[in-house]
This record gives C-alpha cells, sequence and structure tokens, in this order.
C-alpha cells in the first residue's frame, strides 16, 4: 500500500433535515463567503451617482423626517436625549437590519445559476447577503459618532459592548434570512413579503419612540417587561442605544427574553433551511 | 489494486412534473389549509423518472465518458455526482475533491473586472485564494485576455468571456472533474483548446468524467463509456464499443447482414444478394474499426444465370449522409468474364488512413456494365464505426480536438531548412 494520501470523502444520499451543520466545511469555505460579502460591497454601488454614501444618507434623511413629525409634531419623547441622536442611535443598526433582510430573502432565488451548477453549503449564499452590509454599517456608525459630537455628547464605557451588539443583530438578521431565502425559494410571495414585514417590524421595535413607552404601558397592566424583548429586535435596538447613548437599559429579563427567541430563531432557521437545501437545485 | 474514486450504488432520482408543490403560491397554502385539504387524499404528482437504479465504480483516474439520448438522465447524475442535487434513493461514496465543470462563467458578475472575476469563479469553483494568485497569470495567458484584465466583463466581447471562463476552471485541479458539454459552446478554436486541455487533464492521472453528444471527442478522449438510456445504465465498457452500439442504435444498422435466400433477399432472377459484413485485417467482423488499419467491406452473394458479366461495387457515405464514393470491382481475374452460377464473396479493401473518423454507411450493388442493368443495389446495407484514438500513426498526430473532412488520408510530410 502506498502512505495514505489524504483525500476528502463524502457520502452522497437522500437527504435529511436536522441541526447537524458541518462546520468544518464551512470553515473550507469561508473565501467564498468572504469573496461572495465582497462581490456584493463592490457591486452595491456601481453606477451610482453618490456611491457609498448611500449608507450615510439613508439613516440620515430617516433621521430628519422622524424628528420633524415624531418629536415636533407628536412629542413622542425620548428618554430625555436629544431626539435626533436617539433616533439615529435605532436607525444606523435598523437600515443594516432592513438591508439585510431584504437583501438575504432575494439571494438564493438571485443566486439560481449558481445553486444549479456548482456545489458549496448553501447558507453561505444569505450570510454573505447579510454580513455585506457591515460595510455600510461601519460608514453609518461614523456618521454617527460625527452627529454625537455635533451635539457634544459622549458615549461611555456602554461603547464596549457595541461589538456584542453587532453579532447579535447580524444572528438575527441571519436566522430570519434563512427562513425567508428558504421560502422564497418554494414560495415566491416572500419577495413581496420582507419589505412589509421589514416596516411592520419596525414599528413594533422601539426605533421611533423609546422602549420605556412600551414596558411601562406593560408594567402598568401588571405584565412582565420582558414580554417586550420577545421581539428580538427590541432587544437588539436597546442594546444599541445603550452602547452608543448610555441609555438607561431595560431590565436583564427583556434581554434574556430576546437572546432566548434569537436562538430559536436561528436554530429553527438552520433546521428549515437544512430541510429545503439539497432540494434547491431542483426548484429555484 | 486501483483505488476507487467513485462508488455509486442503485442512485435514482424522481422529479415531480412540472410544478413542485400542490400549493404554487402562499396563497393558494393558506386556501389549502384553510379548507382542510390536507386532511383528504392528494392528488399524487406525476413523477418524472430521471435516473433508475445506477450503480458503477470508477477508479481513481480513470477517464469515462457519459452518452446517452437528450433526457437519458445524463445531467441529473453528474449534478448528484457534484452534489447540487441528492437522490431520491440510493447512496454513492465520492473520495477526492471534485471540481465541477457544468457550464463555463458559472457566477461571473459582468459590473467585476476580468481580474476580480477570476478570484471570484475560483472561489466559486472550490479553489483558495493562494491557489488563484499562484496560477493567475497562467489563467490570464492562456485567456488571452491580458490587455482588457482590469475592464469589466460586461464590456468583453463574447469569445473573449468564454476564454477567460473556461481558463479558470481549466486551471482548478481537482482529483475528480465533472465535465458536462461544455465544448458545445464557443467557436471551433475554442473548442479545440477545451479538448486539448481536457486531454492533459486526463494524462494528469486525475479522474474525469465527461459528459457529451460528441462520439468522437468521447472515444478520443475516454477508454470507458457508460450510456445511459431512460435514467438506466444500458451499456458500461470500453468506448468503441459502447459508442457504437449507441450509434448503431441510433442508425439502426450493424456492420453484419444477412438475407433468407428463398425470402426477401434483394435482387432478382440473375443475382441475389445473401450477406453484407465488415471485417477487420484478420477477417473478424466488427462494428469499431481502427483508422490506422484495412477495412474489408464483404459482399456474399448467389448466381443463378449463367453467361452475364457482373460486377459487385460498394457505395459509401458518412453520417451526415454525404456520398464519400463509390468502389467498383477491378479485379483482372473476373474482368469481362462471366460468373458461372454459384455463390460468391467479393471483398474491397479500404486502405487504412483514409476514412474520417465517424460513422460509414454502406450500400452494397450489383451491375452489369453493358445493359445497364442493376441487379440489386441495397443502399443501406451495413455501417461501421471508423475511430481514430490518439495512438499515434494516424493523421491526428497529437492533436486531441475535431478534424474536419469527409477523409483523413495520412500524408508524407517533409520540413527542409529553407536556404534563401
Amino acid at each position: 500500500m502506498e502512505p495514505a494520501k489524504r483525500i476528502a470523502t463524502f457520502v452522497i444520499a437522500p437527504a435529511r433535515g436536522g441541526l447537524s451543520v458541518r462546520l468544518k466545511e464551512l470553515w473550507e469555505y469561508r473565501e467564498l463567503l468572504y469573496f461572495l460579502i465582497w462581490r456584493d460591497v463592490k457591486v452595491r454601488y456601481k453606477q451610482t451617482l453618490l456611491g457609498a454614501s448611500w449608507a450615510i444618507f439613508q439613516p440620515l434623511f430617516t433621521m430628519g423626517v422622524f424628528t420633524l413629525f415624531f418629536d415636533r409634531l407628536a412629542k413622542i419623547g425620548s428618554d430625555g436625549m436629544p431626539y435626533p441622536l436617539f433616533s439615529l442611535a435605532a436607525l444606523v443598526p435598523w437600515t443594516f437590519f432592513s438591508t439585510g433582510l431584504t437583501q438575504s430573502t432575494n439571494s438564493l432565488v438571485g443566486s439560481s445559476n449558481l445553486i444549479k451548477k456548482v456545489y458549496f453549503p448553501r447558507g453561505i449564499i444569505p450570510a454573505a447577503a447579510v454580513l455585506a452590509g457591515l460595510v455600510d454599517l461601519a460608514l453609518a456608525l461614523v456618521m454617527f459618532f460625527g452627529a454625537l459630537a455635533f451635539y457634544g455628547w459622549w458615549p461611555g464605557m456602554a461603547l464596549a459592548i457595541l461589538p456584542a451588539a453587532v453579532i447579535w443583530i447580524c444572528i438575527v438578521a441571519f436566522g430570519t434570512g434563512l427562513w425567508l431565502s428558504a421560502l422564497n425559494v418554494e414560495y415566491r410571495d416572500v419577495k413581496f413579503v420582507a419589505p412589509f414585514l421589514v416596516q411592520i417590524w419596525m414599528f413594533v421595535s422601539p426605533v421611533i419612540y423609546p422602549a420605556s413607552r412600551v414596558t411601562q404601558a406593560l408594567d402598568k397592566r401588571g405584565l412582565p417587561e420582558w414580554l417586550y424583548g420577545l421581539n428580538p429586535m427590541a432587544s437588539v435596538v436597546e442594546a444599541f442605544r445603550y452602547s452608543l447613548l448610555g441609555t438607561t437599559p431595560c431590565p436583564a429579563s427583556f434581554f434574556v427574553a430576546g437572546a432566548v427567541v434569537t436562538a430559536v430563531l436561528l436554530f429553527s432557521g438552520i433546521a428549515y433551511f437544512k430541510r429545503m437545501e439539497r432540494t434547491f437545485a431542483d426548484v429555484v | 489494486m486501483a483505488e476507487i474514486a467513485i462508488k455509486a450504488e442503485h442512485l435514482s432520482k424522481t422529479f415531480p412534473l412540472g410544478e413542485r408543490n400542490e400549493f404554487k403560491t402562499l396563497r393558494d397554502a393558506v386556501i389549502g389549509v384553510a379548507s382542510f385539504s390536507f386532511l383528504r387524499r392528494r392528488a399524487e404528482p406525476e413523477m418524472v423518472t430521471a435516473l433508475v437504479d445506477a450503480s458503477f465504480d470508477i477508479n481513481a483516474g480513470e477517464v469515462v465518458g457519459i452518452i446517452g439520448r437528450n433526457g437519458a438522465g445524463k445531467s441529473t447524475l453528474l449534478k448528484i455526482l457534484a452534489r447540487i442535487t441528492d437522490p431520491t434513493t440510493g447512496r454513492a461514496e465520492v473520495h477526492g475533491r471534485v471540481g465541477s465543470l457544468l457550464e463555463v462563467g458559472t457566477g461571473f458578475h459582468p459590473e467585476l473586472s476580468g481580474r476580480e472575476n477570476i478570484f471570484l469563479n475560483g472561489a466559486i469553483l472550490g479553489m483558495k485564494r493562494a491557489e488563484i494568485l499562484r496560477k493567475f497569470d497562467e489563467i490570464v495567458s492562456f485567456a488571452e485576455v491580458e490587455r482588457f484584465i482590469d475592464t469589466p466583463v460586461k464590456h468583453y466581447s463574447s469569445g473573449m468571456y468564454l476564454r477567460l471562463a473556461f481558463a479558470v476552471a481549466a486551471h482548478m485541479d481537482p482529483e475528480i472533474l465533472l465535465v458536462d458539454e461544455v465544448l458545445a459552446v464557443g467557436d471551433a478554436s475554442f473548442q479545440r483548446k477545451c479538448l486539448n486541455k481536457m486531454q492533459d487533464v486526463g494524462k494528469e492521472g486525475r479522474t474525469v468524467i465527461f459528459v457529451s453528444h460528441n462520439m468522437p471527442a468521447v472515444t478520443r478522449l475516454c477508454p470507458r463509456v457508460i450510456m445511459l438510456e431512460a435514467g438506466r445504465v444500458a451499456a458500461d465498457g470500453a468506448s468503441h464499443e459502447v459508442v457504437t452500439s449507441y450509434l448503431k442504435s441510433g442508425v439502426g444498422l450493424k456492420a453484419s447482414r444477412e438475407w433468407d435466400k428463398n425470402a426477401k433477399a434483394p435482387g432478382n432472377d440473375v443475382a441475389k444478394l445473401l450477406a453484407v459484413r465488415v471485417r477487420t485485417e484478420d477477417g473478424a467482423v466488427a462494428e469499431a474499426m481502427d483508422i490506422r488499419k484495412p477495412i474489408g467491406i464483404e459482399m456474399e452473394y448467389e448466381v443463378l444465370q449463367d453467361g452475364i458479366v457482373l460486377v459487385p461495387n460498394f457505395h459509401f457515405f458518412n453520417e451526415e449522409g454525404a456520398y464519400l464514393f463509390v468502389s467498383m470491382d477491378v479485379d483482372p481475374e473476373w474482368h469481362r468474364r462471366p460468373k458461372p452460377c454459384g455463390r460468391y464473396k467479393s471483398t474491397a479493401w479500404i486502405p487504412g488512413n483514409l476514412l474520417a473518423e465517424g460513422t460509414i454507411v454502406v450500400g452494397a450493388a450489383l451491375y452489369t456494365i453493358k445493359s445497364a442493368k442493376v441487379h440489386f443495389f441495397e443502399r443501406d446495407a451495413v455501417a461501421f464505426q471508423v475511430v481514430d484514438s490518439l495512438g499515434g500513426g494516424s493523421a491526428r498526430g497529437d492533436y486531441a480536438g475535431p478534424m474536419i473532412g469527409a477523409i483523413r488520408p495520412l500524408l508524407k510530410w517533409e520540413t527542409r531548412p529553407s536556404v534563401e
């Protein structure tokens, strides 16, 4: 016998669902993930006039509109912060989330030519769609710190948890993206549902108004505050506000509820995606 | 003992015909659920079987062709081996890194430059960044796009685009390479380039599985061929035999045909045709003929009337139906000499290195020239396959690409230094 060569062996058999994620394989395909993110970033603002500054304008304009209507007219409250900063601290992550969700929903269908012709772990596609937004998020954060300086406001020690908040929002976007992208392969309706979902989701998350408005209302009815935390984006937005502005955070139970729902979202997303994954090529 | 690269056991694949799901849209699904239709028995969706119980072993280093008519399951088999889609039942073991070349330019992005697309496409095909970097110059020069490497590929001509796409794919080196009909695209020179590259890959000792309709290419590149028919493995063996039987099943002709003397044998009261056979030098009846060797065409007939000068002749057509040539019996022994009653066998020898590769259909006839009388003319009597493998000694030399032309004589070449 020759000395055994290292030969990759795999078995082809009918698909099964389940949670077994082949981490080793995902690791082997990390460069593909990197290149897909890089492609999305490179291509996103090709042939646009304003280029990457769109990443800044979107949250900035929305903040202007929100400030005018919800602060000046509706006096919705902002926990004692300047409202523009208060809303911007939520709009920056929200823009990332909404772009990531819409992009990942359409990602599999948009990559049908790849799926039909080459093998790779399919989860890479929605993951790349979400992660490509990180460049925009970084630009928007730079803009945000400019706005902080403009108002003479300094973030406190809580800024240290910003990386955790970024990871968290990525997981929520990815978990939802797994569900929606796989559903979209089967039911093309999902691409109409996604923007609508993002819109509704924003209204039920503390982007325009402070989370305290909702938790206080829950308190009044004798309900626990963590109920609001069941919306994982409520927890995520609060985490961003806490880290960027140093606002008084909601109680820990609120975040625990958000984390639990996030985990459920991610793992159910993986399970559903895995079940559908091996037939994508036949359907897409 | 050779190592096994692919072991397929009873692979089958069925697709639901047309719409995959009973519920085309979410709305239908909701209505379906709301009306409790899930409690009722669902109508069985019509299923299409693409692959049935396919089993085979492929050793490491083998170059195997997969042939079959459209819809025979070739592409499905390749997609299963490439892990793009799953078998419905059965399993396969694959030992080695698999590179699939089911299409050139998969994942090319028109807005990105040639340089960027090389990296992107390479990553999609499973190459590592370091590997792409190492081969970058080679890829660019193979594709002949040096000047445009930083231009977005949307400005490329379709030829440049194809060349670049194939160049990336050709430079990945997996242990197992799956190739599907890639050669069907591009102009003749590009196809040549692809074929030559594939030839090299095969020589490097890698396992190649090659799906194609191009029979000459298959016989040239693959010593072994698997033929699929309606999803089943219909034949698996030496390429000459499998390709010949595949072509035969299409043409409906064999290398040997015999007629019952009394029944419907072609002919008249002067002579009747009994058999036509294609023989090798050694006298064996065979369908596949080495292009380098003489080919004997034999006609057996019975003469029923004395005193008539009979001239047997053969007519040769290629697979496109082009009339290649006619050959009259010029044997001096029977020159203007009547054949007495009885059975005769007349054989014409086609020299080696004359016919081009491909299918040759033979017509057999018997004339009397003086009276301009045709006693029989069986136009599509037999057929055989001329095979030009890369063994040397044919007009092909070391060239692996397709060669145009109805004939392929081996000529004597001379090259001398020119003194002027």
